[in-house]
């Protein structure tokens, strides 16, 4: 598994083979099938994927967030040296948001409209163990101005403030306990490209200062490379290809991060024609028995049909793609 | 007399409905082949199963009555209050008519109420709720007004007021004056409906094709609203049942008319609870409420059916809400 | 300030539509009840009120009926509503006033409590949901809210006052005794209670339940409740402030609306049990062809109802800051 360049001290967290299923009448989906990742402290990990290609699933899994009818059907998520896959909510509040907490994709939806800003804050700071009036209001004060809002929003609703400022805010409670890790969940895919820019950069000075590891969940390959230490690209609940983000970005290995690379313009260079991945990602619900990308793929060989490839590791790279299965290149088990 | 489940309140913006409406285009066309998922799902789903059986009890009573009891219902014949016995299952009643005959050829017209009422309250609510949905403007405006202020008047003295003035209302009347009253309930939730299917893909593909206003109503729109409109003539059939035994029970009804309604009237007032003609008074009221009760499980069944969030969960392990 | 406007504009449309309704539904019924109702009380009335009823239907003087309708107007704008015709000569304001404590008291009451109970009961349903209280509820109460309020109320006198004799099956309150503030006397008429109250509260139990558990379940899926899970916070507290709050926001303006069926149910629960409220008074109205009472009787409801949606439209202001704001 590669570990990320200049972090030092035990990994924060390491997920193992982890599957997450959505259980129903018709049948069971695998949404998330045998993902693994390692993080260090201080590391930026970018997953990257189509809609429905299980991130968010993943994220959620994680998290130990997921709700009936999803459920984690194997493996481990061991965070700060404990397995949290099978903890009650009682036994991972201790957990929760202290050492590890959620930014979600709209920020209109993640925050209670009944309640102010203040008011949400102060539920947090309460569960765990916060209760004095001063602290509580200095610690809010506090984290709003680290993301650039004016404490007086304190008191201010959800619905009262723009889309930036809901972001930015959730980003500040993701904050209040400066955790290890943050999780974000495509926390700018409702903005604008420039309020994205901006939050981004927000969000990369505030884990410089702080030293948080951080997930980000993103359809968007672009955005995400600038600011990754490490990238996952995931194709119908697998991991496609998953390495630093340099290696990635300068040669991809796997054929779907390159269609990927190759749909995202770029301002120089020379003008070229775009082009996109035709066709559609497979029904989880039936998976296909060789590689799922294999109908889609421009480069593939009659053997991806029947056969499903595991993950090879090629250099610093794991790439799951028949291609790279090498005689002695025994890579980690899919 | 059952509480219809809140309404959205007039001037509101539409509480979000179940998400009966397809999502794609694909399935709008595919909806017509759902008629087999729709027989499916009605199996698997106990509620729903239990209430059509139910249902079709009711039917089968309403359409061969003489086969089943073998006595004039209004025939008054017999010793009176007798208790029940072989010649008489279910006693007779103090005016000297067979209570099991009584019933079940009660069933006819309670029936014939409620499938009326359900079917004219949903023709009168289609029309005026996707007309309103339609039209827009003014006409949008004004028949909401009229809608809202329909649904706001207290229904059961509304009635009350009515069917005094009419005197001893026969089936017919009492059809008209309970549809009349309650088709401003069902037209809410399909205006909200046809709202927003307004600007879906495949009624903008409609109109590019050069159909005119009404093929799209007919053709595209309403087939989508299948479900709603199932829904609409489910509760107004409950309402229709509840209410018209009620206004009978109280005497509005016409006093010779075989129905359960009518003979709670009589038991009522021959005092059948106090002098121990029991079986008089609890089964009429019985087969109200079962009645009912069929009506209104398959009107929750298709709620289920139609928003699967609500469908019965089996408990995982230590799983809790959210 | 908007909002309130249209919605005060609103109820005006709706009284009007009441009193409208009021006066053309019996010069529009076939027979003519105004007619034959005249004829029944040539006798026992006196000649003022006979002419004053006379005036309220509109049978012996010519004017028009636009101007008849304008002078109904006035007279209900003035609070003239006539002379009680069975309770004669008890005006029909007076009747109404004695029926009212005893319908506020019962239905009131009852309200509350099948309220505070059944989204209570509804909350909890969904937030464990798939527990033993979420497989029982639907069906349950789906099948209690279609029985008729009469009928239950028929059942209830028959087990409790007629067979095990333990509680009174009819009237306010022992008509042996006199009416006062003392103990004993409040006893007795809570003993009275006990019965109608409880018809009411069984059947219209069920649809506060069901509708708020529904709303709970699709409030419960929301992000900012998953959000709160995962600020590990205690789960009562996102059940209540999280949850709950939100859930009941769209319906209460719904169950305001429903206060009409709830009214409905009275008139029922208070024939069957001789109950002397306002419902009862309706009934005995109808029964005994007292139009006046009938028609005062069909106003004060809606009005009841009007109100009642106010107060859960100033509920919703206060409780949703969304509403505030939007003004």
């Amino acid at each position: 598994m590669p570990t990320g360049p200049a972090s030092s001290g035990p990994a924060v967290l390491e997920v193992s083979d982890l599957s997450v299923e959505y259980v129903m009448d018709a049948g069971s989906v695998v949404a998330v099938d045998r993902v693994s990742l390692a993080l260090s402290p201080g590391e930026f990990i970018g997953i990257v994927g189509e809609s429905g290609c299980g991130k968010s699933t993943l994220l959620f899994g994680i998290a130990q967030l997921l709700a009936p009818p999803a459920r984690i059907t194997g493996g481990s998520v061991v965070f700060n040296g404990q397995n949290m896959v099978g903890l009650t909510d009682k036994q991972l509040a201790a957990v929760r948001w202290k050492d590890l907490s959620v930014v979600m994709q709209s920020a209109m939806n993640a925050l209670n409209p009944v309640k102010s800003i203040g008011a949400q804050l102060k539920d947090a700071m309460r569960a765990h163990g916060v209760t004095e009036a001063d602290r509580i209001a200095d610690r809010s004060a506090q984290v709003l101005q680290m993301v650039g809002i004016d404490p007086v929003h304190l008191r201010s609703y959800p619905h009262q403030l723009s889309g930036g400022m809901r972001q930015r805010s959730m980003i500040a409670m993701a904050m209040l306990f400066t955790p290890d890790l943050i999780i974000m969940d495509e926390p700018t895919s409702a903005l604008d490209v420039v309020a994205q820019r901006s939050l981004m950069v927000q969000i990369k000075e505030l884990q410089q200062e702080f030293g948080f590891a951080v997930i980000f969940v993103t359809h968007d390959m672009s955005l995400v490379s600038h600011f990754s230490d490490h990238l996952m690209v995931m194709y119908a609940g697998q991991v496609a290809e998953t390495g630093d983000t340099r290696a990635l970005f300068g040669s991809p290995l796997h054929p779907y991060t390159a269609g990927l690379m190759e749909a995202f313009p770029s301002i120089r260079g020379p003008r070229r024609q775009l082009s996109g991945i035709p066709g559609s990602p497979p029904d989880l619900a039936r998976p296909p028995e060789g590689c799922r990308f294999a109908p889609r793929c421009p480069q593939v060989m009659p053997q991806c049909a029947t056969t499903p490839p595991g993950l090879y590791q090629v250099g610093g790279t794991d790439v799951r793609c028949l291609q790279y299965d090498g005689a002695g290149n025994a890579g980690s088990l899919p | 007399m059952a509480m219809l489940p809140p309404v959205p309140s007039p001037g509101a913006p539409p509480v979000r409905l179940l998400e009966l409406a397809p999502a794609t285009d694909q399935q709008a066309r595919r909806g017509r082949a759902g008629l087999r998922r729709l027989v499916r799902a009605v199996r698997a789903n106990r509620k729903a199963s239990t209430g059509t059986v139910l249902l079709a009890l009711f039917c089968l009573v309403a359409l061969v009555p003489g086969l089943i009891a073998h006595d004039n219902p209004n025939a008054t014949i017999y010793p009176r209050s007798l208790g029940p016995s072989a010649r008489h299952l279910l006693g007779t009643t103090a005016l000297g008519q067979d209570i099991f005959a009584q019933t079940v050829w009660g069933t006819r017209q309670v029936l014939i109420i409620a499938v009326g009422v359900g079917l004219l309250s949903t023709g009168i609510a289609v029309l005026i709720g996707v007309a309103a949905a339609f039209l827009g403007g003014l006409w949008d405006g004004s028949l909401n007004l009229l809608t809202d202020v329909l649904l706001v008047i207290p229904l059961f003295p509304l009635l009350i007021v009515i069917a005094t003035y009419v005197q001893n209302a026969g089936t017919m009347v009492l059809v008209l004056v309970l549809t009349l009253t309650g088709w401003s309930y069902t037209a809410r939730q399909l205006r909200a409906q046809a709202l927003s299917l307004r600007n879906r893909d495949f009624l903008l593909a409609a109109r590019v094709r050069g159909e005119r206003r009404m093929y799209i109503v007919v053709v595209e729109i309403i087939p989508t609203m299948t479900s709603l409109l199932v829904a609409s003539f489910l509760t107004n059939a409950l309402y229709a049942v509840l209410f018209a035994s009620s206004l009978q029970f109280i005497g509005l009804g016409d006093p010779n008319s075989d129905s359960w309604g009518t003979m709670l009237y009589w038991a009522e007032n021959n005092e059948a609870l106090q002098t121990g003609q029991y079986l008089w008074a609890v089964v009429p009221g019985a087969c109200i409420a079962t009645l009912g009760a069929a009506f209104a499980l398959l009107n929750y069944a298709f709620d289920e059916i139609g928003n699967p969030a609500l469908r019965p969960v089996r408990r995982i392990r230590a799983n809790r809400a959210g | 300030m908007r909002f309130a406007l249209r919605r005060l504009g609103f109820f005006a449309v709706t009284m009007w539509a009441a009193l409208t309704l009021n006066f053309l539904l019996p010069r529009m019924m076939p027979g003519n009840p105004a007619v034959a109702m005249m004829a029944k009380f040539r006798g026992p009335v006196s000649p003022q009120a006979f002419k004053a009823l006379a005036a309220a239907f509109g049978l012996n003087n010519h004017q028009s009926m636009v101007s008849q309708y304008f002078s109904y107007l006035g007279d209900v704008a003035t609070g003239k509503f006539g002379t009680s015709l069975y309770f004669y000569p008890q005006s029909v304001g007076r009747v109404i006033l004695d029926a009212i404590p005893w319908t506020l008291g019962l239905v009131g009451i009852t309200t509350i409590l099948a309220f505070v109970l059944g989204t209570g009961i509804g909350i909890v349903a969904a937030w464990r949901r798939g527990g033993r209280l979420d497989s029982i509820a639907p069906p349950v109460f789906v099948i209690t809210s279609a029985i008729p309020y009469f009928w239950v109320g028929m059942m209830l006198i028959l087990v409790f006052a007629v067979r095990l004799r333990w509680l009174p099956g009819a009237f306010g309150f022992d008509i042996t005794l006199a009416p006062s503030f003392s103990p004993a006397f409040i006893g007795n008429v809570l003993e009275h209670a006990l019965l109608p109250a409880t018809a009411l509260l069984v059947t219209t139990i069920g649809t506060w339940i069901l509708t708020m558990r529904n709303t709970m379940v699709t409030t419960l899926a929301e992000d900012y409740v998953r959000m709160a899970r995962a600020k590990g916070l205690p789960g009562r507290r996102i059940m209540l402030d999280y949850a709950a709050r939100n859930a009941i926001l769209p319906n209460l303006t719904g169950f305001a609306m429903s206060l009409g069926f709830v009214v409905g149910g009275a008139i029922l629960v208070e024939y069957v049990f001789n109950y002397p409220g306002v419902g009862f008074m309706l009934l005995q109205a109808v029964n005994n062809e007292d139009y006046p009472l009938m028609q005062a009787l069909f106003l004060l409801i809606t009005v009841a109802v009007l109100v009642a949606i106010l107060l859960a439209d100033i509920a919703t202001a206060i409780f949703d800051p969304r509403t505030r704001t939007a003004g």
